[in-house]
């Protein structure tokens, strides 16, 4: 390629992007979408930084409802809530985050293949698709959780993205399949370029706006199972998240004693997160699509 | 339509190989060896009596060769043996989890088919009102985001704690005998009101949102706009698309099971509720793999006998699956 | 007979309006079959789809249209239903996809029939024998659309559109999807019909000239939203007076090959955008002949019996 060809997309690409950034932001469920998230994320950056206690010690009263001293109020244990709030965001950020990665990577790549090669490779990664799709993946993360004595973030991570991929691979797969028969994948096949070339320079781009559409349901997807294992006391033993929040107040009869602040912003923060997520999602659909957005 | 379910079998029982491989091979090859470990902790254990010891260490076969390992557990597999109980020595793995089923079948089942049922109608509507649609889309949406258990924490929570409504916890009143007379049976259903709620919420908006966005897309397709430029009334469109809407929210009826299963097992947590996720709880408590393995093996098999039923009222309900022209698709 | 006289119809963008249909005259009589043709976004699809069903996006915006004398109500969804399929039909672009996929044909046609009040078992004769003068057996009845090849599911739809004898009848694109033998059989398929006054009178919406001079009995080119020329289909192909028409029939390829797929040698430049369309005639920008006065916009008068023409130079170039 010359430079002269690659400074045409460029050009076009800037223009390209001006328009999604004025139907985006003329989009109210991604508007809305994108400050809840934000917000959220926000507060696992810079909360830990803010937080005047340590998630873990116990070291201030028990059982104390909110006040302007802990403003989440504390744990029967005496640890501040707070505290574990902000840092157990922030492990969901990252295990959203790395167990999304993990799941793309696998997807996209079995997707691109299996949708671009057909034939026989197609053949035994839609079957390789299909078994981890009726597999129910929460057992065998179970299995695999409860053997592993040392658990860490990235542990779980990596377990939930190995798990979790066989829809987008199915889905990426569809989109790669119809994209093959295009002109411009032709043209690069009869110039000689190699599959991988073929895949990430002329199918990926294509279909950018679906990988990231993609990615934002797995990174939700992520962050809920993450949840839910560590709820069921599987999660990672070296620290605090969300979910083991829950599982302790529940395990220490907040319930019954009513301390809400226990149980309370742990799982509202989970839904606001995977929830902002959908309807970005949602938004993001009408912005690419403009069949959606004619009206 | 035979070479249809025939292709699915296969799937099943490829992924029932692969699940019963993983379930064998995950103790034997984790990283530090966690048999291992198990066995010499046991032996350490001073109230560890010399039965449980012995048991452990035939259990895995430590001794023989690998493939006779794996041949010895597909063998006990047909036997129906699943290994016994560490924490309830020397109950049998499936007799705790035969006491555990029907409590488990008895969340699972009503609210897996009712949020799939009544999200459907739900979603229906809404795609027919806007003023309906404006309301059910947020809903459903937050609905699909919460955690199956923080759901059911809240709904304790108010509604158990707060008002005193419902119980919190357990199957039933702890200070009944589990006999089949009314007062026992009230009391059961009492337990299930607050678990079976927040199963079937959570699981509704999911449904809600699938259907509505199904139907919307059915009512702008060809045969939907030839209807209507031959006059039909919106009465039978609107049949048409919610009959064919109706499919692949039966296909994503299988593929949600997974998902659905493992919401119920930390709803039954909640709640202390005494079925397969409180024992797999119990399990990880006390380190009891054979338990967990079990309750594994257990799901496993359950989901993909439903995968099979959906498959087969698929084929009932799909005419296209039945001219036998669409094999592959699924 | 059809009349439509300044039709104005637009489509709603987030940009703004497209004149899709920017005042359109002109009349079917009873027996015509008349070709509409053009280049794809010149809003030939968008005047067969108006006459029976505004999409969603479609905004009325002026004009009168009646067939057989009585006003036709296409700005009223719900005025239209009674005229649709009895008084006027259409055979959609995306034929092979117009019949519901999980219900047997027949069924499905009886519930259509059903819903506008008619009895499906007292036509089901008749279906049956239509269907037969198009080589289906009346077994399709008992089918899926998925067990019929593309061209049979074409020919159910044709026969079912037809079913009730409309008056008019729109053929959209109906020959797009199908090779060339298909074109042939479903293009005699329409004149049969007409012949056997299963329809009075028809539109064949088509970017494929080679078929309209085969089956029409006038042709009318639209060109950016407005009528270019109409003319008996004779007069079309040997006497065009429009210089679009010449040049769309000067690039016209061998029969079965639609000059849409190419670009058209003879054309320079695009169609204007309908957003924002220029002043005066449409085509100037493109056209060999235009001169200071195209900058007013020509009017479509008849500059012969039966002929139409909307440029400045009509007259003189139709003689020479």
């Amino acid at each position: 390629m010359t430079s002269t060809d690659s400074a045409a997309p460029a050009a076009a690409g800037k223009t390209h992007g001006n328009e999604f950034l004025y139907f985006a932001s003329r989009n109210t469920k991604l508007v809305i979408g994108t400050v809840v998230f934000v917000l959220f994320l926000l507060a696992a950056i810079f909360g830990p930084m803010l937080a005047a206690y340590q998630p873990m010690t116990f070291d201030a009263p028990p059982g104390l409802p909110p006040s302007a001293e802990h403003w989440f109020g504390t744990t029967l244990f005496g640890q501040d809530v707070f505290s574990q709030f902000v840092h157990g965001l922030r492990s969901s950020f990252i295990v959203g985050a790395l167990g999304g990665i993990t799941a793309a990577a696998i997807g996209m790549f079995v997707g691109f293949f299996a949708g671009y090669r057909g034939g026989l490779v197609d053949e035994v990664l839609n079957m390789l698709t299909n078994v981890v799709l009726v597999i129910p993946t929460f057992a065998v993360l179970l299995v695999v959780a409860a053997y592993l004595s040392v658990r860490g973030l990235g542990t779980e991570a990596l377990f939930i993205g190995l798990t979790s991929w066989p829809w987008a691979a199915r889905a990426i797969r569809a989109q790669t399949f119809s994209l093959t028969s295009r002109d411009f994948v032709d043209m690069a096949r009869l110039n000689g370029e190699g599959t991988f070339r073929i895949i990430f320079g002329q199918i990926a781009p294509n279909m950018s706006s679906y990988l990231v559409m993609t990615f934002i349901l797995l990174f939700g997807g992520a962050i809920l199972t993450a949840a839910m294992l560590d709820f069921i006391g599987l999660g990672p033993t070296d620290g605090i998240s969300l979910g083991l929040m829950m599982n302790y107040s529940v395990m220490n009869a907040a319930l019954q004693l009513g301390m809400w602040w226990w149980f309370v912003p742990p799982g509202l923060a989970i839904t606001g997160i995977v929830g902002s997520l959908y309807v970005m999602n949602v938004g993001l659909d009408e912005v690419f699509n403009p069949k959606l957005r004619a009206l | 339509m035979l070479r249809y379910l025939a292709r699915k079998l296969f799937i099943y029982l490829l992924t029932f190989i692969v699940a019963v491989t993983i379930d064998w091979a995950i103790p034997r090859f984790m990283p530090g060896n966690p048999v291992d470990a198990l066995v010499s902790r046991i032996a350490m254990m001073p109230d560890a009596n010399a039965a449980l010891t012995s048991y452990f260490m035939a259990a895995f076969n430590l001794d023989q060769p690998l493939w006779q390992q794996y041949f010895n557990f597909w063998k006990a597999l047909f036997n129906g043996d699943l290994g016994r109980s560490i924490m309830l020595f020397p109950t049998p793995v499936t007799t705790l989890i035969g006491r555990a089923l029907p409590y488990t079948l008895g969340l699972l089942l009503p609210s897996i088919l009712l949020s799939w049922y009544v999200g459907n109608m739900v979603g229906a509507l809404a795609a027919r009102r806007k003023i309906l649609d404006n309301t059910v889309l947020p809903l459903g949406y937050l609905l699909t985001a919460t955690p199956y258990m923080w759901l059911g924490i809240l709904l304790a929570w108010l509604l158990g704690s707060v008002l005193g409504w419902f119980p919190l916890a357990f199957g039933y009143d702890q200070a009944l005998k589990a006999e089949w007379t009314w007062r026992f049976f009230g009391s059961l259903v009492f337990h299930w009101v607050l678990p079976f709620a927040s199963l079937f919420l959570v699981a509704l908006g999911g449904w809600a949102i699938g259907m509505r966005n199904m139907i919307i897309y059915e009512l702008e397709s060809d045969y939907a706009n030839y209807l209507q430029a031959l006059g039909a009334p919106a009465r039978l469109v609107r049949k048409y698309a919610f009959r064919n809407a109706m499919l692949p929210q039966i296909t994503g009826l299988a593929l949600q099971l997974g998902a659905v299963v493992g919401g119920a097992l930390a709803t039954e947590i909640v709640f202390s509720y005494p079925g397969l996720g409180w024992l797999v709880l119990s399990g990880i408590q006390n380190q009891d793999y054979f338990v967990i393995q079990g309750v594994f093996l257990f799901i496993i098999v359950g989901v993909l006998l439903a995968n099979l039923i959906v498959d087969i009222v698929y084929v009932v309900v799909d005419p296209r699956t039945r001219v036998g022209l669409q094999g592959d698709a699924a | 007979m059809l009349a439509v006289s300044d039709l104005r119809i637009h489509y709603r963008t987030l940009s703004g309006s497209v004149k899709a249909l920017d005042g359109v005259s002109f009349s079917v009589a009873d027996g015509e079959i008349m070709g509409l043709a053009g280049e794809s976004g010149c809003g030939k699809s968008t005047l067969g789809k108006a006459l029976i069903r505004l999409e969603e996006r479609m905004q009325y915006v002026g004009g009168e249209v009646s067939l057989d004398g009585a006003a036709l109500p296409i700005a009223d969804d719900r005025a239209m239903v009674p005229h649709r399929f009895r008084k006027i039909s259409i055979v959609p672009q995306y034929a092979m996809s117009a019949l519901n996929p999980t219900r047997r044909i027949g069924r499905m046609i009886d519930e259509l029939l059903d819903s506008r009040g008619i009895r499906g078992a007292t036509l089901r004769p008749e279906l049956e024998r239509r269907l037969a003068i198009l080589g289906l057996a009346p077994d399709v009845l008992g089918m899926y659309p998925i067990e019929l090849s593309g061209g049979m599911k074409q020919r159910v739809v044709m026969v079912l559109s037809t079913l009730l004898d409309p008056s008019l009848l729109i053929a959209d694109e109906v020959t797009s999807a199908l090779d060339v033998a298909s074109q042939k059989k479903v293009a005699g398929a329409l004149v049969e019909f007409r012949d056997r006054g299963f329809v009075k009178s028809m539109i064949v919406v088509t970017h494929d000239l080679a078929i309209l001079a085969q089956i029409a009995d006038s042709i009318l080119i639209m060109y950016a939203g407005k009528l270019a020329e109409k003319a008996p289909t004779r007069t079309i192909i040997e006497a065009p007076a429009h210089p679009y028409t010449r040049l769309l029939l000067g690039s016209l390829p061998e029969v079965g090959i639609r000059f849409e797929e190419r670009r058209l040698p003879g054309i320079k430049g695009r169609p204007p955008s309908l957003l924002a369309p220029p002043q005066g005639c449409r085509f100037r920008d493109r056209c060999p002949l235009a001169f200071d006065k195209c900058a007013v916009e020509p009017p479509f008068v008849e500059i012969a019996p039966g002929h139409q023409v909307a440029c400045w130079k009509a007259d003189a170039h139709a003689e020479g």
